[in-house]
């Protein structure tokens, strides 16, 4: 592996509660390559998206750090663009202006023009033009997503962060917007990290998959190489053997030996044990 | 089978009756009602004033409104007409114009009122705003001034009115006065009484923006004053009408009763001054007063609520 272009450094936070901190992650060490596209895989509530808010500088690790072209990230920026669960458009925005206000921000002090043309250029690829001056409240789900990834593409990223973007959505709507990400990632070739607890939609979209394991204090479990050949195309995938075997390592790491909560937790330490269960049943509720 | 439009009609003719019949038998119940209870109340002023006592006083004081701008008009005509003759006699002579000093009518009263209580209203909000704003976005400023706040805003407008009384006499003296100290008394009174709802309402709208607009607002780098404007302004816009719309509420109550007591000269003071003057008319026509401060009331309100409909961005949201 040549020198990463993204690296996470014996990460661990924790969260101060009521009962004491809680230990979310432990020990993530991560290297990711530039163009390459990671997802990260896990259960609820193992902290993946954790992984994300600290890689976008949201959150501070306790301990430990990331790396970005050997700079320390610590703190949000726009070269670590985040696409939200839930879209996170402004309400009061249009399409056009949600994306122009992320324009604005990189290409300041730029031409009126090229500012127009930029936003034009990024609704383009996600194929909203056609509804660039509707409010987030006037398009589907599927459309809002899109636009934030409009949104988070036009800040042109190192790094493209995604926290189950397609989660909310639809399985049709969500084939349709994989094809598109895979269309912009053959074009662009950002690197991408994005969050998804779909095993299809991992094998499907990855150079490699991150598995993590159950938390509290999660790590990294597994990594997974997905050598499929691309373009993909889901349909001819489904009989691939390949594509078969490497679902079914994913599923085996997350039901077989990850399945169970007493499984992992009996690693824990023992006066952690409270916590736990009552974080995990919370986050799964 | 049935022809659909039968089916609209009917519907339009529900949501009449809805509308209109229903609201007006209500109307027309409560008329009945007060003009029973009316006939059976007597005072030492004679008889509670029922709804024909009370239309009659409305004409009255319309009357007696057009009898006092004919007799302005006239003033200024004899006045004109006057120096005119004497400028012809002597063109060097001096003339004197003289402002009309007659009574301030019921009309000019209301007016007077609401001139004060917008007055109070938007310097209230002016210093609310920016206050709810900033102690919105930090926890500890708001754990300062939340004791503060509830401590202040269950003050009754009397109890404020004779601090700013002495305060105003004391401090606004000058040679020409704009306003009069029964003006800003009551401006201030009404001001005080306000702040408050705006200014908490705001406070909970900028604290409760959603993580995830802050979080794409850090993302962004947004300068402070373009999160303000962009994130922090159209998240708590729904939160700070409502404010506005309490404040006005209140705002309107308030003055009423500082008129009353600073003499400003306006509905509060037409009340007092017919209460003292004690004739067989003057219950109608301070009961005259009272639906006219109700129904002005309500129209603060509705203004309030269309403002709200115009700037607010979720235009689904019910608001009533």
């Amino acid at each position: 592996m040549s020198q990463a272009h993204l690296e996470l450094s014996r990460v661990s936070i924790e969260f101060p509660t009521p009962t004491g901190s809680f230990k979310a992650l432990d020990n993530v060490n991560l290297k990711i390559n530039k163009s390459e596209f990671i997802t990260l895989i896990g259960h609820s509530g193992c902290g993946k998206s954790t992984v994300l808010n600290i890689i976008a500088g949201l959150y501070k690790a306790t301990t430990g750090g990331v790396i970005l072209d050997e700079k320390e990230v610590n703190e949000p920026g726009p070269e670590r663009a985040v696409v939200f669960q839930n879209h996170s458009l402004l309400p009061w925005l249009t399409a056009y202006e949600n994306v122009e206000l992320a324009v604005k921000q990189v290409l300041n002090n730029k031409p009126k023009a090229q500012i127009k043309e930029w936003v034009e250029h990024n609704l383009e690829l996600v194929h909203m033009m056609h509804a660039k001056d509707k409010l987030p409240s006037e398009i589907s789900g599927g459309m809002k997503q899109r636009v934030g990834i409009a949104r988070a593409l036009s800040m042109q990223p190192k790094v493209l962060l995604m926290d189950e973007p397609f989660g909310a959505l639809d399985a049709l709507t969500r084939a349709h917007l994989q094809d598109s990400l895979m269309e912009i990632h053959a074009d662009l070739k950002n690197t991408v990290v994005m969050i998804t607890h779909d095993v299809d939609e991992a094998v499907l979209l990855s150079d490699r998959i991150v598995m993590m394991t159950n938390g509290p204090a999660a790590t990294i479990g597994e990594t997974l190489d997905i050598k499929l050949a691309r373009p993909r195309d889901r349909v001819k995938l489904a009989d691939n053997a390949e594509y078969n075997h490497y679902r079914h390592e994913v599923l085996s790491f997350l039901y077989e030996r990850h399945g169970h909560k007493d499984e992992t937790t009996a690693t824990e330490p023992e006066k952690k044990k409270p916590i736990v269960t009552i974080r995990t049943s919370n986050k799964a509720a | 089978m049935k022809p659909l439009h039968n089916k609209g009609v009917m519907d339009y003719l529900k949501l009449a009756f809805n509308t209109l019949v229903i609201p007006i038998t209500g109307l027309l119940v409560f008329l009945l009602i007060w003009a029973g209870a009316a006939s059976m109340i007597d005072t030492s002023l004679g008889k509670f004033p029922g709804p024909a006592q009370v239309y009659q006083q409305s004409t009255t004081l319309y009357q007696e409104h057009i009898n006092e701008r004919t007799k302005e008009v006239a003033f200024y005509e004899r006045q004109e007409k006057r120096n005119a003759k004497k400028l012809a006699e002597d063109p060097a002579a001096k003339v004197k114009i003289r402002p009309y000093t007659g009574k301030p009518t019921f009309f000019d009263q209301i007016i007077t009122s609401l001139l004060t209580v917008m007055t109070g209203f938007l310097i209230a909000s002016a210093i609310a705003i920016p206050i709810g704003i900033i102690i919105g976005l930090s926890p500890t400023l708001y754990s300062a001034f939340n004791p503060l706040i509830q401590i202040f805003k269950p003050v009754s407008p009397l109890a404020w009115l004779p601090l700013v009384t002495m305060v105003v006499s004391a401090v606004y003296v000058t040679q020409d006065p704009m306003f009069s100290k029964s003006f800003i008394t009551s401006m201030i009174t009404v001001l005080l009484c306000c702040l408050w709802p705006t200014m908490i309402n705001t406070a909970v709208g900028v604290a409760t923006i959603s993580t995830d607009l802050v979080n794409v607002s850090r993302v962004l780098r947004l300068s402070w004053i373009t999160h303000i404007i962009k994130i922090v302004l159209p998240s708590s816009i729904p939160m700070m009408f409502t404010g506005l719309r309490l404040s006005l509420g209140i705002a309107w109550m308030v003055l009423i009763a500082a008129e009353m007591l600073a003499q400003n000269p306006g509905l509060g003071k037409f009340v007092w001054d017919e209460f003292q003057n004690g004739s067989s008319n003057s219950l109608g026509r301070i009961m005259v007063a009272v639906l006219v401060i109700g129904f002005i009331g309500f129209l603060l309100d509705r203004v309030m609520l269309l403002l709200q409909r115009k700037f607010s961005w979720d235009k689904t949201a019910i608001l009533r």
